[in-house]
């Protein structure tokens, strides 16, 4: 295949942005997406010129390292499907693909296609766990938890955090990775204690980095993972009930 | 060098770890916020052992390249965790996991920590169970098990085919709780470059911020290294992108031994590499062998598509050879039976370099609804890299590379042999001897972080106690950063003509031709002097463009295969002095008559512990192992 790209280049942080074209002749159908891009950067690298910054790890789907705006679509064309699982077989000769960041200010550019997704950590942080020090563990099956939960909370748990759902969304909210981790912790009898607490913490610390919901729907559309909007009606459920129930004594009632 | 004291507690093994704690010296809650302790890396290992360390009280500082610690390559693990539960009630028990995972590790592996292994898996489940992860449960709400690489009894508990993510995401999130604790100073983006020793003691390490280029130095009192396995030295491997030795190798540099290098694992279940360009390979769960049968044409040279050879013409190889096991023989044997077929010209696929794993059989025998319920996922996964539709034509699968069982020797405290400084799951060589079962490098990052080191440690902190950390404005930091600064300037000086990546690739293709899945004393030899010659024009010919004051992948990459040049000339070494097959390490001189391989533990039933030395060949020095427990026999899979 023989392609035109068009992808953002930017030196720093604070640096001016701009796209650059690039040809790119010989590419594979068997190839995945980032596959193609390294070959680009390899050829220029031979030829004296920076390669593009991308991130990416793992390359099978899972670690949520690479994402990038392929055409204007977050992950590109393939439904549930993460960058790195893209291939080449999805394009024709001939295409011109845009390839661009995720487009967001509450996720900075570090550099090219690179950018700091560090709010996400700052929103687990805040409350997307369990209090459960080591060693202070019940035996495992003292805790029965029925399937229909288990597998429900296993759903919203295979968020990546790809960012995915922010880069898709017109208001660049983070509702969609926020809920997966509320309702995975939530719906499971282990998170009761913590539950309100949790969702109220996690969702205002989400809205001092990110912008709000309009229910586009853009983020599950885009998640590579197919986690649910359900999630996200959970999460506003228990969000408004932690106001009553966080309130002194509230607990006991 | 003194002599190797692994530190092996006496008794009766299954007192050894209870007895071991009560001996070991303890700090008293109060004064555990005045040790700083650094911890390298952030996947289970290092996440478990970060969030451990901090409840307790200690002040933890973790670093991880990554930009959150939710991505180190942990994550990826798709299978399981084993664990000694008994939930079936099935015989399972403490004694028979830990007998399991040493003569699956064909008696290469020390028995007092694999004994402390078994026995810590059952606390694992029960804590990461507390912290929410999705384990699979049956309809009556308790946890599910699965059979997993052939073990005879089901005692692997596992959430989908994402356990290592789950079991990634409990520790990280348990990380994450005291860093907003303030008890976890976490640097993402930071790669440890080198670590810092006075006196002869671990006390700090070098670092390089990856967005800036800022070389600092952080001060501990104790360094813990959790940073994985190599297997990316071979180039194509089934490991993240990021995945290096740098941080051992370092260490390994500084004075820490390093053990076991060749023992590198060879997954038989990846996807062929479709061209050139490949950058890495893709790992499919072995339980597809529980259903597909594996095969090649007859005949060799044989390029007529699958469908169009009848069943005569069809070599079902392992069926064939292993009629007691068939298809599901270990994964060495697995691995090395498709390299024959395929050395002898019966690879298939566009390159040849496949052989088929054929689901038609269980299609018909199971109903291709039943087949989908069970490895729908994996055959969507197997479409969306090939483009081909595995319910209409077999897969084609190759081994890759995918797990390194060698590393950082520790004794039974997981010390290294410098004092102070620790390493802990993949990192270090101590629970998988020279084969490592399935589903249990989860449970072994798990152990070590949860349950292992915050305890040992202490035993090294006491007698600390009131001693100030070096400063990092100490002579031995200011020397260290001056040479991590002087490579980094090294890299960026050279006007080569070759890119950082084609040297992993040919450094990848000479280690997986002589030091794969078999390797000969020729071989090796070979290999050692074609290493070192393509050494010599990295040290010259390479180029890496831009600053290193930015974000830099290229010269982040220079420094890692760099240190993968040096590491795999030990591992040729190692393979070498090694003479005998035994578990993932199959030497062509050391076989039977059909083919199998013949170990020898007359005169290699030890661990094989390297030093460094720039400019002389290293020094090898033995822990010598003992079976008190578990006799060693011959596996048989006939």
């Amino acid at each position: 295949m023989h392609l035109t790209l068009q992808v953002w280049r930017q030196q720093g942080p604070d640096a001016e942005g701009r796209f650059e074209t690039y040809d790119a002749p010989g590419i594979g159908e068997d190839m995945s997406f980032l596959e193609m891009l390294d070959i680009v950067n390899e050829r220029m690298e031979i030829e004296g010129r920076e390669p593009i910054a991308f991130d990416h790890d793992c390359r099978e789907g899972i670690c949520g390292s690479c994402g990038l705006m392929i055409n204007g679509r977050a992950h590109g064309p393939q439904a549930s499907t993460a960058t790195c699982q893209l291939h080449m077989r999805e394009f024709s000769d001939g295409d011109v693909i845009v390839i661009e960041p995720w487009r967001a200010t509450s996720f900075p550019i570090i550099r090219d296609l690179v950018v700091d997704r560090s709010a996400f950590d700052r929103i687990i942080e805040a409350g997307g766990y369990i209090g459960a020090p080591t060693g202070a563990a019940p035996e495992a099956n003292l805790i029965p938890v029925p399937k229909a939960t288990a597998d429900a909370a296993m759903d919203a748990a295979a968020c990546i955090g790809c960012g995915a759902c922010v880069g898709a969304c017109p208001n660049s909210a983070a509702q969609l990775f926020t809920a997966a981790k509320v309702a995975h912790l939530n719906l499971l009898p282990q998170g009761q204690p913590e539950r309100w607490r949790r969702v109220e913490r996690m969702v205002e610390t989400m809205e001092q980095y990110f912008g709000s919901c309009t229910n586009h729907g853009e983020c599950t559309a885009a998640c590579p993972k197919d986690i649910s909007l359900d999630n996200i009606a959970l999460m506003n459920r228990d969000y408004l009930l932690s106001k009553f129930r966080n309130r002194k004594l509230g607990a006991q009632r | 060098m003194p002599k190797l004291d692994a530190k092996v507690p006496s008794g009766p093994i299954r007192e050894h770890w209870d007895n071991h704690r009560f001996s070991m010296k303890l700090v008293n809650p109060s004064n555990k916020r005045r040790f700083t302790v650094i911890v390298v890396g952030t996947g289970l290992a290092g996440a478990s052992a970060a969030a451990t360390l901090a409840e307790l009280g200690y002040r933890v500082k973790a670093f991880t390249y990554h930009d959150s610690a939710r991505r180190a390559h942990s994550i990826a693990a798709q299978g399981g965790i084993n664990a000694s539960k008994n939930y079936q009630n099935d015989g399972d028990s403490i004694y028979r996991l830990f007998y399991d995972t040493v003569k699956g590790g064909d008696y290469r592996s020390r028995e007092s920590n694999v004994y402390r292994l078994a026995q810590l898996s059952v606390e694992i489940i029960d804590q990461c169970t507390a912290q929410g992860v999705p384990f699979a449960r049956e309809y009556g709400g308790l946890l599910a098990n699965r059979s997993f690489g052939g073990a005879q009894v089901s005692r692997t508990f596992y959430a989908r085919g994402q356990t290592g993510q789950q079991l990634l995401l409990g520790a990280y999130q348990a990380m994450m709780r005291q860093v907003n604790l303030g008890t976890v100073d976490l640097h993402t983006q930071t790669e440890m470059l080198d670590v810092v020793l006075k006196d002869g003691r671990a006390v700090g390490i070098v670092t390089r911020d990856l967005l800036n280029g800022e070389i600092q130095s952080h001060s501990g009192h104790a360094v813990v290294l959790a940073t994985g396995g190599y297997s990316n030295v071979y180039y194509l491997s089934t490991n993240a992108m990021k995945c290096n030795v740098t941080a051992i190798w370092r260490a390994h540099r500084r004075g820490a031994l390093f053990a076991n290098p060749c023992y590198t694992q060879i997954h038989p279940t990846c996807i062929p590499a479709s061209d050139e360009s490949q950058s890495k390979l893709t790992l499919m769960s072995e339980s597809l062998r529980n259903d597909g049968r594996i095969w090649v044409p007859g005949r060799a040279d044989d390029t007529r598509s699958p469908g169009d050879l009848v069943e005569s013409e069809r070599d079902y190889y392992l069926e064939r050879r292993y009629p007691a096991f068939g298809n599901l023989v270990p994964r060495d044997v697995a691995s090395r039976a498709a390299k024959l077929e395929i050395d002898g010209g019966k690879g298939v696929g566009p390159l040849r370099n496949g052989v088929y794993l054929d689901f038609s059989e269980a299609m018909d025998r199971l109903g291709e609804e039943l087949v989908r319920q069970r490895y729908g996922n994996l055959f969507d996964m197997y479409q969306r890299i090939t483009g081909e539709n595995p319910y209409e034509v077999p897969m084609r699968i190759y081994p890759a590379v995918h797990y390194t069982m060698g590393g950082l020797w520790v004794d039974y405290n997981l010390m290294t042999t410098i004092p102070g400084l620790y390493a802990l799951g993949e990192a270090n060589f101590s629970d998988h001897g020279s084969n490592r079962l399935g589903a249990s490098a989860l449970m072994q990052g798990l152990a070590d972080g949860y349950f292992v080191v915050p305890y040992t440690i202490a035993d090294y902190l006491a007698p600390m106690l009131g001693d100030p950390v070096v400063p990092s404005t100490d002579p031995v930091f200011r020397d260290v950063e001056a040479s991590v600064q002087a490579e980094m300037d090294r890299y960026l000086s050279l006007t080569g003509t070759r890119t950082v990546d084609w040297f992993h690739r040919e450094l990848g293709k000479i280690l997986w031709e002589h030091c794969g899945m078999e390797r000969s004393a020729g071989g090796l030899e070979r290999a050692i002097e074609d290493i070192s010659s393509l050494k010599e024009e990295f040290d010259t010919d390479l180029r890496v463009l831009g600053h290193s004051n930015t974000l830099n992948q290229s010269l982040e990459k220079a420094g890692r295969v760099n240190d993968f040049f040096e590491l795999a000339v030990l591992m040729c070494r190692d393979a070498l002095d090694r003479e005998e097959s035994c578990g993932a390490h199959f030497r062509a001189e050391h076989q039977t008559e059909d083919g199998e391989a013949r170990r020898d533990d007359e005169n290699f039933s030890y661990v094989a512990a390297w030093d460094w030395s720039a400019d002389a060949d290293p020094t090898m020095y033995r822990e010598d192992l003992r079976f008190d427990y578990v006799a060693p026999s011959q596996r048989s899979y006939k």
